[in-house]
């Protein structure tokens, strides 16, 4: 008998609680991410998320400042609130990074996404598909006469919605930019 | 003024102009032109290691304990893969180091080269920051940034790429002054509220602790005078994290000796029990909690750390404060003697009977022998011993680490030097080597077991080399202790893979590197072998062979809260007879 009191021969123990304990606690956050626009910039922070073991649902990076050698990287992450807090810091404290905002806690934003649809189809599918997009106000940029491409900006919401109703109608392809995101007002 | 010259001498002079007087190196075909500068110049000494993952860990030792920054000059591919285990343990312990790695031309970057690596991509996650620099008239201010990254804020190692094209051209050398530092400012001075309701409860709390931890150290000797004047001026009790020792002296009378898992009884009853808990540059590691729903359940908890992402990363904390230690302590100081003085006495004088009642407990006694070398008295010897001299001690990783840690006394800062954070077996040969280097006229004594020390022993020949005179103390349990110790007490006793067969002759092995040696068995001859070791007129070994079974106490067990622990005496002997017969 040990000192633990585990029987000779029992089986091994794990030296931590492996569970996530917070699981059902987890909320959605949109960060942005203002950097010195450098090589390996963008690494540096999709590395810290997986080194750590954050979430990203959607990440979108372009430069925004050319003069400045800035770049913005707006990110969607889920975790628990003090996950998320833990996530700001760690990229607060990478040498690159000027300013990390939360949209969803620093007041109101908008948030917005671009996607291209490609549905293929002819008769009553395709005429459906049309009505649609003038629904939800998507534009057409291609069309054969088997095919539209359409072009839709709007919330990730709205656009998830729009790819559940052009499934049944001949989806085959998606494209999307993943979220840009500001805050309202002055 | 700016100068036209080669990448290669602008590195040697970026060096020079940044205080460089020691590089930890291995040449090879990138870093050529560099080496070629290097030779022709006296200002700085290169020390030639065996292998580049003991160059960064003598980098460390140097860094560690002299508090400046640690230079090392590597070659591409395999010179640059072999720092990675260093530059983690850098990252890890926020050690200030500085590594320099040749690439192959900027030319020949992604088609697979001779000795070709993506070092920066590599090295990313466990360096603070890192460049690859394509342009000559940028290597001189990256230079500048590098060291001004790696010394700012939370210290810790960076490193730059630099291919060797851009070695060889020319381009404008720029001086440290003129570098672009003005981004990476990292704030020094914590809020004066959050200070001042730090202050208030420190007033009426009535079992107030310091926690200590290698910030109060990297904040520089400032902090560490700083903090005995608190802790003295205030009375309370103070324990401290395995990187944190020497800040306050162990002879100090508020000292409670080493807090976590194998820390001191009374230190980790009095972070359980208490209502106060100041944390002064500590993490809230792992090895320091135990369970955190349990960890001190009754406590306001106050955390002073530079790095913002420390606090409420484990532990969710009552009043933080982000700022230098040094900085802090002495606004807190200021804020309490302006506020009169005051303390809780009557709870302070309540609270010390209760430590007094769990020192008593005595949790580092073990069972003496006078036929066998036990590891414990092998370091009280060796306090006793040396203790009255300016010694520094490294540590390999294992159980004698933290013996070491509970039976050796620090009256100084920067005179501790372990890997805490990543635990790198292998960490304590090479550290002592760069602390000798920085302290010539010192004694280096690296504490060490037979398998860790192992792990890096080619070192040796830079000691002898460069006449180095470390010593190196090892406790030879013919074992992997502290893994033995978790089979036995965790693993039903199944002792996979955790001893050393066919362990080399230490004593030949000296003899072999050209430096002295001896073995010792018998406890009644330990004493003269320290003392020949201590004495020897250069690099020594000295193998202790120590009782093969004993367990390192106190213990928490993993998983477990501070006050469920493990002390000396738990049922360690019928375990053995029961398992370890095969072994002996």
């Amino acid at each position: 008998m040990s000192a633990l009191k585990i029987k000779r021969g029992a089986s091994s123990h794990s030296a931590y609680d492996l569970r996530d304990p917070h699981a059902e606690l987890n909320e959605t956050h949109t960060l942005a991410v203002l950097v010195d626009n450098e090589a390996g910039v963008l690494a540096r922070v999709i590395g810290l998320f997986s080194g750590r073991g954050y979430n990203i649902e959607s990440l979108t990076v372009a430069e925004v400042d050319h003069q400045g050698h800035r770049s913005r990287i707006t990110i969607v992450t889920r975790g628990t609130p003090s996950v998320i807090e833990q996530i700001k810091a760690q990229l607060g404290r990478l040498v690159p990074v000027h300013d990390v905002h939360d949209l969803t806690v620093e007041g109101p934003a908008v948030e917005r996404e671009l996607a291209l649809f490609k549905v293929v189809g002819t008769g009553e599918k395709r005429i459906e598909a049309l009505r649609l997009a003038e629904i939800f106000r998507a534009n057409v940029v291609d069309s054969t006469l088997q095919s539209f491409v359409f072009e839709i900006t709007g919330t990730p919401d709205k656009i998830d919605a729009f790819a559940d109703l052009m499934r049944p109608l001949g989806l085959t392809d998606v494209a999307r930019t993943g979220v840009a995101a500001l805050s309202r007002g002055a | 003024m700016s100068r036209q010259m080669t990448g290669a001498k602008m590195v040697v002079q970026a060096l020079k102009d940044q205080g460089v007087e020691v590089v930890f190196g291995y040449p090879g075909g990138a870093v050529l032109p560099i080496y070629d500068e290097l030779f022709q110049q006296n200002d700085i000494r290169h020390i030639l290691v065996r292998h580049e993952q003991g160059a960064v860990h003598m980098a460390e030792g140097y860094a560690r304990s002299t508090g400046k920054p640690g230079v090392v000059l590597v070659t591409s591919g395999p010179g640059a893969t072999n720092a990675v285990t260093g530059l983690t343990d850098a990252l890890m312990d926020s050690i200030p180091i500085v590594v320099l790695s040749g690439q192959v031309p900027t030319f020949m970057i992604g088609t697979d080269g001779f000795q070709e690596a993506d070092t920066v991509g590599i090295t990313r996650p466990c360096t603070k920051h890192n460049w690859l620099v394509k342009d000559t008239d940028r290597l001189a201010e990256t230079i500048h940034q590098a060291f001004h990254v790696a010394t700012k804020g939370r210290p810790g190692p960076v490193l730059i790429d630099i291919p060797k094209d851009v070695q060889f051209a020319s381009g404008t050398y720029v001086p440290p002054k003129a570098a672009r530092t003005d981004h990476y400012q990292p704030r020094v001075k914590g809020d004066i509220e959050a200070i001042t309701r730090l202050v208030e409860l420190m007033e009426t709390a009535e079992r107030p602790i310091f926690y200590t931890g290698g910030g109060v150290i990297n904040s520089g000797p400032a902090a560490s005078q700083l903090l005995r004047e608190l802790v003295d001026a205030t009375g309370f009790p103070i324990t401290s994290t395995l990187m944190g020792l020497g800040a306050y002296p162990a002879s100090g009378k508020h000292w409670l000796g080493m807090l976590g898992m194998h820390g001191l009884y009374e230190a980790n009853m009095a972070m359980h029990d208490c209502d106060l808990m100041i944390n002064l540059g500590a993490r809230f590691d792992d090895r320091i909690t135990g369970r955190i729903a349990d960890f001190s359940p009754h406590s306001k908890k106050a955390h002073v750390d530079i790095d913002p992402s420390s606090i409420n990363k484990v532990i969710h904390v009552d009043i933080p404060i982000v700022g230098d230690v040094g900085h802090v302590i002495e606004d807190i100081l200021k804020v309490w003697k302006a506020r009169g003085r005051k303390v809780n006495h009557e709870g302070l004088a309540r609270w010390w009977a209760q430590i007094e009642e769990w020192k008593k407990v005595n949790c580092l006694s073990y069972k003496p022998s006078d036929k066998i070398i036990k590891p414990q008295y092998a370091l009280q010897r060796l306090e006793a011993l040396t203790k009255d001299r300016d010694r520094y001690i490294t540590t390999e990783v294992g159980q004698h680490q933290m013996w070491a840690a509970q039976f050796l006394g620090f009256e100084a800062p920067n005179r501790w030097m372990t890997s805490g954070g990543l635990g790198t077996m292998g960490y304590g040969l090479p550290a002592s080597i760069g602390v000798q280097i920085a302290h010539p006229e010192a004694l280096v004594i690296n504490v060490a077991g037979e398998a860790s020390w192992l792990m890096n022993m080619q070192e040796m020949g830079t000691a002898v080399q460069f006449r180095a005179p470390v010593k190196q103390f090892i406790l030879n349990n013919e074992r992997l202790g502290m893994v033995r110790q978790w089979q036995q007490l965790l693993h039903g006793e199944r002792y996979s893979q955790s001893w050393s067969e066919a362990l080399p002759d230490f004593v030949k092995l000296a003899e072999a590197f050209g430096c002295g040696g001896a073995k010792v068995d018998n406890p009644a001859d330990l004493d003269d072998a320290i003392r020949m070791m201590i004495d020897y007129d250069g690099p020594f070994i000295l193998d202790v062979l120590v009782e093969k079974h004993e367990n390192c106490f106190p213990m928490i067990p993993s998983g477990k809260p501070h006050n469920e622990m493990l002390l000396g005496d738990a049922s360690t002997e019928g375990a053995i007879q029961a398992g370890g017969a095969v072994l002996v």
